[in-house]
């Protein structure tokens, strides 16, 4: 269905239905018990969490079949979120013509910067789009700051002209007057769940981003990058110009991260100019590789990762630690939250350097890894072991010293 | 509550079972509340957002532990701090409007993104209807404009440039910290007291919003002592290695330089001038000497032996001796070991002040809460008298005038009072043309739901 | 005319610091071919033996003074360190004083170490996996030391200041003919600049005239053929990776004195290191020198107020923009090898 084999059409289903229920999902623990700490599902985040997998998802279209390790991605979040925001301050507070914009102006710097920096491959390729995105990051933060309002960050000012703003239209991003923020909150005994607007709106793009990338990834296109990643010569001497095809895939994969951007914009007006630096591009990079690069899947579960610890383990304080061991003898539990403390609050860096190393030594395909093996575990008896789709695996590219 | 209860652990315990109580929070829906996150059990949520990882991190830290000591010493725990001494006598100890105290934190990572996502949850997930902190004025700024958004009161901590209450300025965000015109105004006197009238200065400013309207300060009110300004440039931020923007200083004529730059540029550039030897150097028959007009305790740890003889200016020092500075450094100093920075004082101040605007106005609602602290005078918090101005929501009192100690005795005595400069000097006009002039609007307050 | 030799001479500083820092990377990255985003650590963790050699010598006992009081008005507690107390008030002095030379003689063993260790207990494993896979475990590594470098010393920088015989700076100008005050060179920055001369020499002529040397040449460009004839190219490559973290370590130690160490140095350098690495081009120990002194030149050009009042902000971007046009031009960068890195 959809252009898809049966197995895709069940994967997609699976994502769909993953997607809608999210509010659910993440919402495990009742209200009141202290585990809501680890609760992740209010609107900001699950957005996020939308929003990054559509980021990651790009990225792992340009990585993850061309080999093509593009370390300034960021770039493109950061131009589809100041396209995005300008668009409230010129016309309104609708999100349609920003996320239009967004993706065409992203798309027009991923056609330049790819248009160069393809020039060149492996290392000397994500120097140059690193050296893109760094200059992108400096100029907006300082002499750009006209257009970007450097370090406060781009955000709509009451005098602003906003032309097709009516006396009654929504004062908040919205869709055709469905406001972003608007919630529908659902109380079932002790649990809670939120169910937002703006989230729905995200989740329902990132649906279409990843049947698209599905497409991309089965089609004949995916195809022909795939083999720009095996053996890039061996198809130039061919006779066969790979350029096109990869700059076509780096410019969809610049659209997709410009998309994430106004994204971003839509659910909260404002675009940083950190949004541009090194570590975020760097942190998409992250992301496709934890969750597993190459795979569908993949990218969304490392998005998903690391914008979880992000979010949840550094809110976790010393007075959240003791009211979850409360109940142990006094002593006992001053020495519990000792050896808690370093790895929580300010330390949550800490905790995902060290998942970071555990993730990578012990599974190296990345969490999609993990989840098989545990699907293997559960199904050993039905099925062999071979039956996995080989085109969900990173291949291992060939290592240089030897 | 018994007395034998009042231990952190009792009270935590209170605290978890209050919690189980309490209704749960539900954001931007209009149904039920009357504006965004009203607390509706026995507490209510504040929210804490410093930075946590990233250059700023320990001074995130020093907000912190101020916080929790605010929200201890509403709950009744302690010895009241700052609570015996402020002129409001509307806080007794028993939470805010009866309500316990909780509160939850965040990290900023000073970026305005991570700012914002970290508030968000706090107002989204927690229920807050506070949130402070910050110590950047792009990341207070930003948050700044979300509690507007989203209805709740936004308490700035650390911000120094005069965008926060000034073009920036917002109906639900409150600054008690001061600004970049506040520390030229107060620093001008000084300067041409000690170094007369007849100096040329030479700029180093941070290429971002912040160096830039505190060097517009300094600029304005250095040139109004008659002194001429030789250069200015803009160095970028984080640049580490500041060498080549200043050596070509001596040769420019000037002999004056003001590093308008904060936290890790301004301990390297300063480092690095000295280790250049510009403080040995005579030019146009004087000493050269130098400037950082923001000062912090912790810069100032970090620059370590070099700030002797530089001045600069602060919002407040833990050597004043009013009484509410004794009392402040006192719960502070028994319980964590040491003095409190400027940031974490004016974190704890602003946590009192929500408190006690609540209280007077009776409710949590931020119009009404904005309503009790525009205008609001008080006096007993450490600055003196301070007004809370309601054209712009920007506390007014006295600016200190800092020098790096000659002699030191101490870790924390590295910086000395110079003079306390009087509130009527650093006064200006709530549309002075460097806070946005007169297009700048707070607009209307926003009580969400 | 003063004005650029004086930032030339500011470039000369900037780019060994560069070089220095590029050089230990390239050994590592260019040559062994691991993606080390844990180089800018190993940069930090040099930086902070000054200053656990500095916290060491001023460990002391603490005796109250009733004449003095502490913030909260009780006596006040004065430290005297031991070797103030064992040497005497002055010697002692002399020896905290220069406590950044002293750590020197610590940092080279310790880095080893660390650098062997690393590759022994982790990135040896990681040899034949994907860069993707590299680039994730060296970050987590760096991450996890950068944290607990933040866990034991805070976030705030910490001043680790030069001998006072360095202090100040040395009037260049005043030699060649200048005004005085006009060619002003710090003299921490001058020992700097020769330190990493020698640095640099050193490990050339290591690489250049010694059979281990040799050996590790031949391996970087034929790993297997060495290994055939009967060499244990393994344990080479090991002790490689010690000194390069050591060069890493000395760049940093040496470096604090213009810098104040704090536990993001590491990653604010990573970048640019990567940067210089790539534009000398890949596996090329020359050209990783090269680059460090070519962008650390230009960058301090680009700073001065004539050219950012033609182009504003150039100073920010200098490097990139240069990256991207060598780069362009040149496809292996400076003096890059074939086939390095490049699929």
């Amino acid at each position: 269905m959809f252009g898809l084999n049966k197995k895709d059409t069940k994967f997609l289903y699976i994502v769909v239905a993953l997607t809608l229920l999210t509010p659910i999902l993440l919402q495990p623990f009742p209200e009141a018990s202290p585990l809501a700490q680890f609760n992740a599902g209010y609107p900001d985040l699950m957005q996020r969490f939308a929003i990054f997998g559509i980021f990651a998802i790009g990225f792992n279209l340009l990585f993850g079949l061309t080999g093509y390790l593009s370390f300034g991605h960021a770039a493109f979040l950061g131009i589809g979120s100041y396209a995005t925001v300008w668009m409230y301050k010129l016309l309104s507070f609708n999100v349609l013509p920003g996320l239009i914009l967004a993706v065409i102006c992203s798309g027009l710097f991923a056609l330049l910067i790819g248009y160069i920096s393809l020039r060149r491959s492996g290392i000397y390729f994500s120097i140059l789009t690193l050296a893109f995105a760094e200059m992108a990051y400096r100029l907006a933060y300082s002499v750009l700051t006209p257009i970007t309002n450097g370090e406060t960050g781009l955000q709509v000012y009451s005098n602003d002209p906003q032309i097709l703003m009516g006396e009654n239209s929504s004062t908040v991003t919205n869709f055709f007057g469905l406001e972003m923020s608007a919630n529908y909150i659902l109380n079932v005994g002790g649990w809670q769940f939120t169910f937002n607007f703006g989230y729905y709106f995200c989740a329902i793009i990132a649906i279409l981003a990843f049947y698209l990338s599905v497409r991309i990834f089965r089609s004949p296109f995916g195809m022909m990058l795939r083999a720009v990643k095996s053996n890039q010569q061996r198809m130039n001497y061919t006779g066969l110009n790979s350029r096109p095809y990869t700059l076509a895939v780096f410019v969809i994969s610049g659209m997709y991260a410009g998309l994430a951007g106004g994204l971003l914009a839509s659910m909260d007006p404002l675009a940083g100019a950190e949004r541009m630096f090194w570590t975020e591009s760097g942190a998409v990079v992250l992301m496709t590789i934890l969750g597993g690069a190459g795979t569908l899947m993949g990218p969304i579960l490392g998005a998903g990762f690391i914008k979880y610890f992000e979010n949840i383990f550094s809110k976790i304080n010393d007075n959240v630690l003791h009211s979850w061991f409360s109940f142990l003898p006094d002593g006992l539990e001053d020495f519990v939250v000792f050896i808690i403390h370093p790895f929580v609050g300010k330390g949550w860096h800490l905790t995902l350097g060290l998942l970071f190393m555990l993730v990578v030594i012990f599974l190296p395909g990345g969490l999609v890894e993990g989840g098989q093996r545990i699907a293997k575990l559960f199904k050993r008896k039905k099925t062999t072991p071979d039956d996995k789709d080989p085109e969900h695996h990173p291949k291992p590219a060939p290592h240089v010293a030897e | 509550m018994s007395k034998s209860n009042l231990t952190r652990r009792g009270v935590l315990k209170t605290g978890a079972v209050a919690g189980a109580g309490v209704a749960l929070p539900t954001i931007f829906t209009s149904s039920a509340h009357a504006f965004t996150n009203e607390p509706t059990g026995s507490s209510v949520k504040i929210g804490f957002n410093v930075p946590q990882t990233g250059p700023y991190a320990e001074e995130g830290l020093d907000e912190l532990r101020a916080q929790e000591l605010a929200v201890e010493h509403l709950n009744g725990m302690g010895d009241g701090g700052m609570l015996n001494t402020f002129s409001s006598k509307a806080l007794d100890g028993t939470g805010i409007l009866g309500k316990k105290v909780e509160f939850v934190t965040g990290d900023t990572a000073t970026k305005s993104d991570v700012a914002r996502a970290s508030a968000r949850s706090m107002i989204e997930k927690d229920g807050v209807t506070m949130i402070n902190g910050g110590s950047s004025s792009g990341v207070a700024i930003a948050v700044q404009g979300l509690c507007q958004e989203a209805g709740i009161i936004f308490m700035a901590g650390l911000t120094h440039s005069n965008d926060t209450t000034g073009k920036d300025r917002k109906a639900n965000g409150f600054r008690h910290f001061f600004n970049g015109y506040m520390s030229g105004a107060a620093l001008a006197p000084v300067l041409e007291k000690e170094y007369g009238s007849d100096r040329r200065a030479y700029h180093l400013t941070a290429d971002y919003t912040w160096g830039w309207t505190q060097q517009e300060s300094i600029q304005a009110s250095t040139e109004a002592l008659g002194w001429q300004t030789a250069e200015t440039v803009l160095t970028p931020v984080g640049a580490g290695d500041f060498q080549s923007y200043i050596t070509p200083v001596l040769n420019s004529g000037a002999d004056v330089l003001v590093l308008n730059h904060y936290g890790g540029d301004m301990v390297n550039s300063l480092t690095q001038s000295i280790a250049a030897g510009l403080r040995d150097k005579q030019v146009n028959g004087k000493n050269f000497e130098i400037i950082v007009p923001l000062y912090s305790e912790l810069m100032a740890a970090g620059a370590g032996e070099n700030i002797k003889g530089v001045f600069g200016s602060m919002n407040w020092n833990w050597q004043l001796t009013d009484e509410g500075t004794k009392a402040f450094v006192k719960s502070f100093g028994e319980k964590y070991g040491r003095p409190p920075s400027n940031s974490a004082h004016t974190c704890y101040v602003q946590t009192l002040l929500y408190a006690d605007a609540v209280t007077r106005a009776g409710s949590f609602a931020p119009c009404a809460v904005a309503e009790a602290l525009e205008d609001f005078e008080f006096d007993g918090l450490g600055n003196g008298p301070t007004l809370y101005r309601g054209e712009d929501h920007q506390c007014f009192k006295d600016v200190l005038v800092m020098k790096g100690a000659d002699n030191p005795t101490t870790q924390y005595d590295t910086l000395e009072i110079v003079e306390v400069t009087p509130v009527e000097q650093v006064t200006y006009a709530p549309d002075h043309p460097m806070f946005g002039g007169t297009e700048a609007s707070l607009g209307a307050c926003n009580n969400g739901a | 005319m003063d004005a650029i030799f004086l930032q030339f001479l500011n470039g000369l500083d900037k780019g060994s610091a560069y070089a220095l820092i590029a050089l230990g990377l390239t050994l590592i990255f260019g040559t062994l071919g691991v993606v080390n985003f844990a180089h800018g650590a190993l940069f930090m963790i040099g930086a902070f033996c000054a200053v656990t050699v500095q916290k060491l010598l001023n460990v002391g006992f603490e005796k109250a003074d009733p004449e003095k009081l502490d913030f909260l008005g009780k006596p006040l507690m004065v430290k005297t360190p031991y070797v103030e107390a064992w040497f005497g008030p002055e010697t002692g002095q002399a020896i905290i004083d220069w406590s950044v030379p002293l750590a020197i003689i610590v940092t080279i063993p310790v880095m080893i170490f660390v650098g062997v260790a690393m590759e022994r207990g982790l990135i040896r494993h990681f040899y034949k996996r994907p860069h993707a896979d590299q680039i994730l475990v060296t970050f987590g590594l760096a991450i996890v030391l950068q944290e607990i470098v933040k866990y034991y010393f805070g976030a705030n920088p910490i001043q680790t200041p030069p001998p006072e015989a360095f202090l100040g700076s040395f009037d260049f100008g005043v030699l060649l003919g200048f005004d005085p005050n006009v060619i002003i060179y710090p003299y921490w920055r001058l020992v700097y600049f020769i330190f990493a001369l020698i640095i640099i020499a050193a490990v050339f002529s290591f690489l250049q005239f010694t059979t281990f040397g040799m050996v590790v040449r031949a391996g970087m460009a034929d790993r297997e053929t060495v290994g055939l004839l009967g060499i244990d190219i393994d344990k080479r490559f090991t002790l490689m990776f010690g000194l390069a973290a050591a060069v890493a370590g000395l760049a940093g130690v040496m470096y604090g004195p213009i810098l104040a160490p704090n536990y993001h140095m590491g990653m604010d350098f990573l970048v640019l290191s990567f940067v210089v690495v790539v534009v000398g081009g890949m596996g090329s120990l020359p050209g990783a020198v090269l680059a460090g002194f070519l962008l650390g030149i230009l960058q301090s050009f680009a700073s001065m107020n004539e050219v950012k009042s033609i182009l504003p902000g150039i100073d920010q971007i200098i490097i990139y923009l240069i990256a991207i046009v060598i780069l362009l031009t040149r496809p292996r960068g400076l003096m890059g090898r074939k086939g390095v890195m490049e699929e």
